[in-house]
């Protein structure tokens, strides 16, 4: 589904990705995990083509196409989901408003008809009894006076009505409290399937625990460094980062 | 009186006589300003004397203004010895279908969704016999009469109800209020007058009949409105579609009169020429709005979407006289590419509980400046007055500014005021979020637009503000890259 090849890709004059290759396949879920500063936020970024990351080497392929040519509305259409970091505030505009211009956007991409409102209701209060989330969300302003944890499940619930075939969750879990931590996988969890795949960055191991990886990356200035199963997530708790930040060729 | 002015006087009559719309006609009214002038345009209205002579105190007046140069405004200095102030209300060009329309201002008719009919009206193009404006005009008319509500030209006013227009004229805006206002005083040229007798809820917003009607009103337009005792009015100025005109300066004067109980609701949409991407023509929108409340209990709100002009300068004020009387000011006003405006409110509390609201919503984009400015004076006797203002700033790119100035002047200490203001950027990453739910980039700014305009945009008539909703993002394109 997802083919990266040769990353490079930098920020403000300076080269954060130095190459990155990673293999995505439909159903697979997959960590990248990595100290501050090792590129493991840029590359999520990248994925969804945030206009201020020049990617300046590499290629990308999502589903067979040319991912890097697109624009970023144009990857969320063809099915790339990014939950970000720091959901971005937009005051006065409804969260249910927001959400149903974009998933009718996406579904006209799709060639499927667009939802009326009360077609549109029913369709989200359904994800929200799954995410266990209060329907007030729906009348509050986009992420306007969410606490961090409000924020983060309102991405996921986002992703769950969306339906994006690749799911890119940037340290969905930061900041998150045990309790939101369980909801937030329990999301995932259910959107688990053998046609959509994850790409999870994440700096602690602790989210793995909730969501068990297919395969586990560690990436360390700007390259993958070391991949194995879910496994060595429990290595990297277990010994920290620091092993592994050597140059590649050093090893 | 000089012979001069008599020649001029008898051959104004005699045009007057033979109906005025011909081209030679408007070749007999020389350029500038003069006493001579005004009298011509009296003249050629056939107005009473008592009106001729507070024209020509207004001209006495103006003689000894100065522009006001306060504004945070920049233009070329104005001539107005280089202005026609007459010119007969010539009929425009009948065109016979919309494809002989400018396709630029189709495109822009369409973007608006502006029924067809209407689009033909204001485009000049025939219309069958189904919507004629005149017949619609006629229905309207006599169904408000029915109910005891004038509804007319300024002119027709003059003529028809002179001891209204006698009693109420310049009571508001005083002839000697403002250079732009006095000005206008002394040259007016139309306007609408309404009349809303005691008791009475105007059954419908005054506003398809103006729209279709308010066309060549002139640039010095005048605007009457008086609520009598427990009236209601919604009144509806201006229009959506983009309006353009030769003359440069527009400097209207609208002065509305609510006594005990009474309610007005004034709300503009304006979209007059902005000039072009390159700050070139457009125009000087100086406009004096100002509301009366006399009786007690009584309301007026103003409501303004201001997306035109490459000028404006107004701000529709309230003199909260009666007592528990309530002024409200909503107001979205944009500027893109060279376009500034210093608009906002006054609220002059007199009697005792008087409330007011301001809510300003100011937008940049492009290298637009967009200024706020009002006043909230609590006089000495406005014990337990109370106002709440709230002045927020929205730049689109870096090159824009904004700028706010509140004044406030309280002379009573039982008054409560409270003031709070705010500037943001729609930042790359709120457009970012947007396109990465798959939103296209201007949908991502007009969602984010219309987000922070909301609470005006829902003080205004539910179709008025999904037009105006969409007025503000065609007048805002490509303001993002």
């Amino acid at each position: 589904m997802l083919k990266v090849r040769n990353l490079h890709a930098r920020v403000a004059g300076r080269e954060i990705l130095k190459g990155i290759d990673l293999n995505v396949k439909r159903g697979e879920v997959h960590a990248i995990m990595g100290p501050n500063g090792s590129g493991k936020s840029t590359l999520a970024r990248v994925l969804a083509g945030h206009p201020e990351y020049e990617v300046t080497e590499g290629e990308v392929q999502f589903e067979s196409k040319d991912l890097l040519d697109m624009d970023p509305e144009v990857r969320a259409r063809e099915g790339v989901f990014l939950a970000f970091q720091y959901p971005v505030e937009i005051a006065g505009v409804n969260n249910a408003y927001f959400l149903k211009s974009a998933l009718n956007t996406v579904r006209k991409e799709r060639g499927l008809q667009e939802l009326d409102a009360m077609e549109f209701l029913t369709l989200v209060r359904a994800r929200m009894k799954e995410l266990d989330m209060d329907e007030s969300f729906l009348n509050r302003p986009v992420n306007e006076s969410f606490s961090g944890g409000e924020k983060k499940r309102n991405e996921i619930f986002q992703m769950a009505v969306l339906e994006p075939k690749l799911c890119v969750l940037d340290e969905t879990d930061s900041g998150l409290d045990i309790d939101a931590l369980k909801v937030v996988s329990q999301g995932v969890n259910m959107m688990r399937s053998p046609d959509r795949a994850f790409v999870l960055v994440t700096h602690y191991q602790r989210l793995l625990n909730y969501i068990v990886p297919d395969h586990v990356h560690v990436l360390s200035e700007g390259r993958i460094v070391r991949s194995g199963g879910k496994e060595l997530a429990l290595e990297l708790e277990d010994k920290g980062y620091s092993w592994l930040e050597q140059p590649a060729g050093a090893r | 009186m000089s012979t001069a002015t008599e020649t001029i006087e008898e051959l104004a009559n005699r045009e007057y006589k033979h109906g005025f719309i011909t081209d030679v006609e408007q070749e007999l009214i020389p350029r500038g300003l003069s006493e001579d002038v005004v009298r011509l345009i009296s003249s050629k209205k056939n107005e009473p004397q008592w009106l001729l002579d507070w024209r020509l105190q207004a001209y006495r007046v103006w003689l000894t203004m100065k522009e006001p140069t306060w504004g945070n405004v920049k233009f070329d200095k104005i001539d107005y010895q280089d202005m026609i102030y007459y010119a007969a209300p010539k009929p425009k060009k009948q065109l016979s279908s919309m494809d002989e329309v400018d396709p630029e201002i189709r495109a822009t008719f369409e973007k608006l969704g502006i029924p067809l009919h209407e689009q033909k009206i204001m485009s000049g193009v025939a219309v069958d016999a189904v919507f004629d404006s005149v017949s619609v005009a006629t229905t309207f008319k006599e169904k408000l009469a029915d109910i005891g509500v004038i509804f007319c030209s300024f002119s027709e006013a003059v003529h028809n109800h002179p001891e209204l227009i006698k009693k109420y004229l310049g009571t508001v805006v005083p002839y000697t209020d403002n250079f732009y206002a006095t000005l206008n005083s002394a040259v007016f040229s139309d306007g609408s007058f309404a009349y809303i007798p005691k008791g009475v809820r105007c059954p419908m917003e005054l506003s398809t009949y103006f729209r279709i009607n308010a066309q060549n009103t002139g640039q010095f337009e005048r605007t009457l409105i008086v609520a009598e005792e427990g009236a209601y009015v919604s009144y509806l100025e201006g229009c959506t579609a983009p309006m353009r005109d030769e003359n440069q300066l527009h400097a209207a004067v609208v002065e509305l009169v609510a006594l005990d109980n009474a309610t007005i609701k004034y709300s503009t949409v304006q979209n007059w020429y902005p000039g072009d991407k390159n700050g070139k023509g457009g125009i000087y929108n100086f406009v004096t709005k100002r509301g009366l409340c006399a009786g007690t209990a009584s309301k007026i709100t103003w409501t303004q979407v201001e997306t035109g002009s490459a000028i404006t300068w107004k701000y529709p004020g309230c003199i909260l006289k009666g007592d528990n009387s309530i002024g409200e000011f909503y107001s979205v006003a944009t500027t893109n590419n060279w376009q500034q405006a210093d608009t906002g409110t006054k609220m002059i509390h007199i009697g005792k509980n008087t409330k007011s609201t301001i809510v300003s919503k100011g937008i940049s984009a492009g290298q637009g400046q967009n200024t706020y400015r009002g006043l909230v004076r609590i006089a000495k006797g406005a014990t337990g007055a109370h106002n709440y203002s709230q002045c927020d700033s929205l730049l689109i790119g870096d090159k824009c500014g904004a700028h706010t100035f509140p004044y406030l002047e309280i002379r009573n200490t039982s008054a409560t005021v409270e003031h709070e203001a705010s500037t943001s950027k729609i930042g790359e990453d709120q457009i970012f979020y947007c396109r990465q739910r798959g939103l296209s980039t201007e949908d991502a700014v007009n969602m984010i637009v219309s987000g922070f305009c909301k609470d005006v945009f829902r003080q205004l008539p539910m179709e008025f503000a999904v037009e105006a909703q969409k007025l503000l993002s065609v007048s805002l394109e490509g303001s993002v890259g």
